[in-house]
């Protein structure tokens, strides 16, 4: 039992940290404008499966070291991480009932708050950008939604 | 009372309580964002995060490096030979361009001696490479391998073979992160080779387009006119080609002109760039300069000297 959840923990880990290294492999023109945020993704859906190992520090942390790559100020996606993972706790007994479809829909929308946190920080801080498609990474995010379950599913079947 | 169990805790798995946790964390990081925006003291903490981060970005860049490396090894004989033979061509155009340029610098040096003003020559280069990191994709910013250890500081000049490049804007350990002239929040002094006009140019976000947004529809200032630095401000060494002019519109009702013109240097291409060390320009030439012009005039700026640099010098032109 101890065993098997250190090696849960072990997974999710390593996956969010992929998905940060993701973050900033460089990628062609549009793939670049529509990179989905797959640390995010990762978070979420560790927090619906097993919500006792993904907690919220983790998930602070991530975003944390995410400013620190791209050298944004720092504390700017550790907010948007920490308050779409504590929504996604709150709301994880509903949406993990969710078709898979229902579920990609609710990702969406907190995709759709992660961005628009990153949006009004930016705002703050004076760097506004206001170019529609910088709301293409919550389109893509929710795209690939049913691609991340899958992977997740099968990773945590091999780890178990 | 029959009781089933002692154990409330839900059957369905349910975190840790987070409220908590989640209301100090918020607050950390709005604390964290007003500490590093506001007052920019967050240094240490990102050179502590940088340990994180280094790793991490050069196994980012470790694939694309070592595909250059292979492709190097691997480039046949026919296409080496060729290259050489280019390289050849324009080494003989640029050692003739250079013996011209000797006796140029030596009688500039000269003159510049004789008004006390050694202006900004670049005193040491060093290159650096481009990491393959891509930052943010509205942001036209690029990492660098070279950071605090190899003395590179904060505002330092960046160039490549054409022109400017841009500047450093943040050292980290072992990295440091610069802004391109491109970037929509940059702007760098110029001035036109042919007719002198001095303004600003700003980045658009877009690599290949720089704005001038302050040049009056008096200024002289033509498509194909070249760029240069002018070193004021002190970040960027003076004399080094910026941008050419691409585009001039007059609109007939409009005070300022509206003039775009391209980045020499290849922003978007750019592997490898030059860190410069120079000296900064000394300032006081401008008495000395202008007392011919105006005598004893403290107060008149002289527009006319300038061009049309700032929008009230323009106006007051234009009376």
């Amino acid at each position: 039992m101890r065993a098997e959840s250190q090696s849960r923990r072990l997974v999710y880990w390593l996956s969010v940290a992929a998905g940060l290294v993701f973050a900033i492999v460089p990628l062609p023109g549009w793939l670049d404008t529509a990179r989905p945020d797959l640390a995010l993704l990762a978070i979420i859906y560790w927090i619906l499966t097993s919500p006792r190992i993904a907690g919220l520090g983790y998930a602070w942390l991530a975003g944390l070291i995410l400013d620190a790559l791209r050298g944004l100020v720092l504390g700017q996606h550790a907010l948007a991480f920490l308050v779409v993972a504590f929504l996604t706790h709150k709301l994880q007994l509903r949406i993990r009932m969710f078709p898979l479809l229902h579920q990609a829909a609710s990702v969406l929308l907190l995709l759709g708050l992660y961005h628009f946190i990153i949006f009004w920080t930016d705002g703050l801080t004076g760097h506004s950008y206001t170019a529609w498609t910088r709301w293409l990474p919550i389109l893509s995010g929710a795209l690939i939604w049913p691609l991340i379950v899958a992977a997740g599913d099968t990773l945590s079947r091999r780890s178990r | 009372m029959v009781e089933l169990s002692h154990d409330f805790r839900p059957i369905i798995g349910r975190g840790p309580p987070l409220g908590a946790a989640f209301l100090t964390l918020s607050v950390l990081s709005i604390a964290l964002m007003v500490a590093d925006h506001r007052y920019g003291q967050l240094t240490r903490v990102r050179s502590w995060l940088s340990m994180v981060t280094f790793p991490v970005q050069a196994i980012v860049d470790l694939p694309f490096h070592a595909w250059d490396r292979v492709g190097q090894s691997l480039a046949d004989r026919e296409s080496l030979r060729a290259e050489k033979l280019e390289l050849t061509a324009r080494l003989r155009l640029a050692n003739l361009q250079l013996q011209r340029f000797a006796a140029l610098e030596d009688e500039n040096r000269r003159l510049r001696d004789m008004r006390e003003n050694s202006a900004g020559v670049a005193d040491r280069v060093v290159v650096a490479s481009i990491l393959n990191v891509d930052l943010d994709p509205y942001r036209h910013r690029v990492l660098l391998d070279k950071g605090a250890s190899d003395e590179v500081f904060k505002g330092q000049a960046i160039l490549d073979a054409d022109g400017i490049v841009g500047q450093v804007f943040r050292v980290n350990p072992h990295t440091a992160e610069a802004i391109l002239i491109s970037d929509a929040e940059h702007a760098i002094p110029v001035q036109s080779n042919r007719s002198g006009v001095r303004t600003i140019a700003v980045g658009t976000g877009d690599p290949d387009k720089l704005s001038l947004p302050f040049v009056t529809v008096e200024a002289d200032l033509r498509a194909g006119d070249l760029l240069l630095s002018t070193g004021m401000g002190g970040v960027f060494p003076p004399g080094y080609p910026v941008a050419e002019v691409t585009k001039v519109e007059h609109a007939a009702t409009a005070t300022f002109a509206k003039v775009e013109a391209k980045p020499t240097a290849h922003l978007d291409r750019a592997r490898e760039v030059l860190l410069v060390w120079f000296r900064p320009p000394v300032p006081p030439p401008q008495p000395a300069a202008a007392a011919p012009v105006v005598p004893a005039g403290p107060a008149t700026n002289a527009p006319a000297s300038t061009g049309a640099a700032a929008p009230p010098a323009a106006t007051g032109g234009g009376e």
